[in-house]
């Protein structure tokens, strides 16, 4: 079910943690919303899910054409990971998962057999086979996220919100867990919108990456286009490193160019219509890619990304003086 | 040099102290405790539970159970909600309510019992002649419903309606003993219940749970030893108050003396077996809510898989 957010304002006292914010999720989309903390990404997922609501008048949700701006979160039929889980300490796996359904109305309820297998299912389904018995607390932190997605699903969600799903893991199971949930997400098919902070992740996880700051929508697009064509000098700065540079021909608007994509050459290769000339103030070399901090002649400093190969056919050392190209830099009015 | 832990004194320091805090024990604890069974006994067996089945003495052990029995249930209540309410919600005053909460304990009970008198005794904010006034029209229309058979227990109310008594009875001593033993549950379950946040509640609410299940099913078994533990504590104190009690019971004996006011009664007419022997069922008491505190606290732990 596609998730169509229109001009949502939402403020806290006297502070704005959302202005205006409206954006598209695609049936069955994966949709990252990343930025810095206080960005109104969480604010916002909870109040696509209902436990926030937006200011009067503001502004709508819709799933799927169905206005659900007025609906409680308890009906508005989403699937929501916390970021610390909230499993339900004094409860097992499976009545965990159970919950949602344990909870319905008597009428509505599938009978205890029904729930069994329905558990069981999904504790195949995030590969916890067996765990049913065990109580959250003796779960690695991996296994407690898969829990309280197989609890999230259980209630046969419209979509999946997910805030910071790998925010409290350490870094090797985080990768893991990256990998394994976009695969998850293309075996189910549900739209999925989750919260990060971490530009990687969006990067490598996400359909489409969603860049918030200060209460507002950056940027929206794939991460390719996010990344190589970035809207905005927030986005190509939250995006990764990338040096700022001020060009003395037009001093009001900078470059922005990444290490990466700096063209290092021999001083005496310079072109003085797109060069200037640094000299190498700080040497990095080890590992495959050898990072250096360059000095240009006005003073200012720059990061430059090469191989090993070209720093060793360059024959660089502290002091010496090249040709630095920035090739393909940004420039915003 | 001897290489000890720099957290480790020496043995002279260590006996110093292990001495100090065994003496302090024995002094002021384990004495008077033994004390207290020693004197009860002291005429014999036949002579204590002679003492504990005099009609007086009946009396007090009953009144003292029927006020604990209906404060504490209260003040689960009260405590439970007002906990709830200052963790789970951000609201304008909220640092001030949890200040109120911890009133009973600042002040002293013989105050607490004085205002009582204050707004309801005979030269009280409202007396009972006044009151009777006022509950009159009710009393007339429970009187009548109580004529009807199967309702005859309303008769009981109407009674007192007609002839309200709140200081030197039994509703009096009541709201003495709620006052004074509110804080109890709420202290306990306030920062438990900050620490565990919101987000499993949350989570019960987008699976589709209601307010009640929610409380039932996710509150409540988070916050039950805190709970059991506030309860434990509310009871002892319940049944063991004095000051506040002292002063709105009117001291009649036999109606409105609990057993802490019993003893000092009887000890005033130098019945001492028989105040000891009362006495000895307050220690019992304490002795009970300790094992029970330890209890909990054990279970508790077990209970959150051993954190």
């Amino acid at each position: 079910m596609s998730i169509s957010i229109r001009s949502i304002t939402k403020t806290f006292g006297a502070y704005k943690a959302l202005d205006k914010v409206s954006l598209e999720v695609p049936e069955g989309s994966l949709t990252a919303l990343l930025g810095p903390s206080g960005s109104g990404k969480t604010t916002l997922l909870r109040i696509v899910a209902g436990l926030e609501f937006a200011d009067e008048g503001s502004g709508a949700i819709h799933f799927h054409g169905e206005d659900v701006t007025q609906i409680h979160a308890g009906q508005r039929g989403v699937g929501f990971v916390f970021q610390h889980y909230a499993l339900f300490k004094h409860m097992t796996v499976a009545d965990n998962i159970a919950f949602g359904l344990s909870v319905l109305p008597r009428k509505q309820r599938p009978p205890s057999a029904e729930i069994r297998s329905r558990v069981t299912e999904l504790l195949s389904l995030v590969h916890l086979e067996g765990l049913e018995k065990r109580r959250p607390d003796q779960l690695s932190g991996g296994q407690r996220q898969r829990v309280a997605l197989a609890r999230a699903l259980a209630i046969r969600p419209k979509v999946l919100l997910l805030d910071e799903p790998f925010g409290a893991l350490d870094a090797k199971v985080r990768k893991d867990l990256r990998r394994w949930l976009r695969r998850f997400h293309d075996e189910i098919g549900l739209t999925t919108l989750f919260v990060t902070h971490d530009q990687e992740e969006a990067l490598e996880l996400a359909d489409q990456v969603v860049v918030m700051a200060n209460s507002k929508i950056e940027q929206v697009g794939d991460p390719q286009q996010v990344y190589d064509h970035p809207a905005t000098p927030f986005v190509i700065r939250f995006l990764g490193n990338v040096n700022s540079v001020r060009d003395p021909r037009d001093p009001e608007s900078p470059l922005y160019v990444r290490p990466h994509d700096m063209g290092i050459l021999f001083a005496a290769e310079a072109d003085p219509a797109t060069d200037r000339v640094a000299r190498v103030h700080h040497l990095f070399s080890a590992g495959p890619i050898a990072r250096l901090s360059l000095r240009l002649e006005d003073g200012q400093f720059v990061d430059a990304e090469i191989s090993r190969q070209q720093l060793d056919e360059l024959a660089l050392s502290v002091g010496d003086p090249v040709a630095v190209r920035f090739q393909g830099a940004s420039r915003f009015e | 040099m001897s290489h000890r832990p720099v957290t480790t004194e020496s043995l002279g320091v260590k006996l110093l102290l292990i001495g100090a805090t065994v003496l302090v024990l024995v002094l002021f604890l384990l004495l008077p405790l033994c004390a207290v069974f020693a004197e009860a006994l002291r005429k014999g067996a036949d002579v204590f539970f002679a003492s504990l089945r005099d009609p007086v003495a009946a009396s007090a052990i009953k009144l003292t159970l029927l006020t604990a029995g209906i404060a504490v249930p209260l003040n689960a209540l009260f405590g439970i909600s007002a906990a709830w309410l200052v963790t789970k919600f951000r609201f304008p005053g909220r640092t001030f309510l949890v200040a109120l909460i911890d009133l009973p304990f600042a002040v002293s009970p013989v105050v607490a019992g004085l205002v009582w008198m204050l707004i309801f005794g005979s030269k009280g904010w409202f007396p009972p002649g006044e009151m009777a006034e006022f509950f009159a029209p009710v009393a007339k229309v429970v009187q009548s419903i109580a004529h009807t058979p199967g309702l005859g227990w309303l008769g009981g109310l109407g009674d007192w309606l007609e002839r309200p008594k709140i200081v030197f009875d039994l509703p009096g001593i009541i709201i003495a003993t709620v006052f004074v033993t509110f804080p109890f549950v709420a202290r306990e379950l306030i920062p438990l219940m900050e620490t565990q946040g919101t987000d499993e509640e949350e989570a019960a609410i987008t699976l589709g749970a209601k307010g009640w299940k929610v409380f039932l099913r996710v509150t409540l078994p988070n916050i039950k030893w805190g709970l059991l533990y506030g309860v434990l504590l509310c009871n002892a104190r319940a049944m063991g108050e004095f000051g506040a009690v002292s002063v709105v019971s009117g001291h009649i004996r036999g109606k409105t003396n609990t057993l802490p006011l019993h003893v000092e009664v009887l000890y005033n007419e130098y019945q001492y077996s028989a105040a000891f022997a009362c006495a000895s069922l307050l220690a019992l008491l304490a002795l009970v809510t300790l094992a029970l505190k330890d209890l909990i606290e054990r279970l508790g732990h077990a209970g959150s898989g051993g954190h």
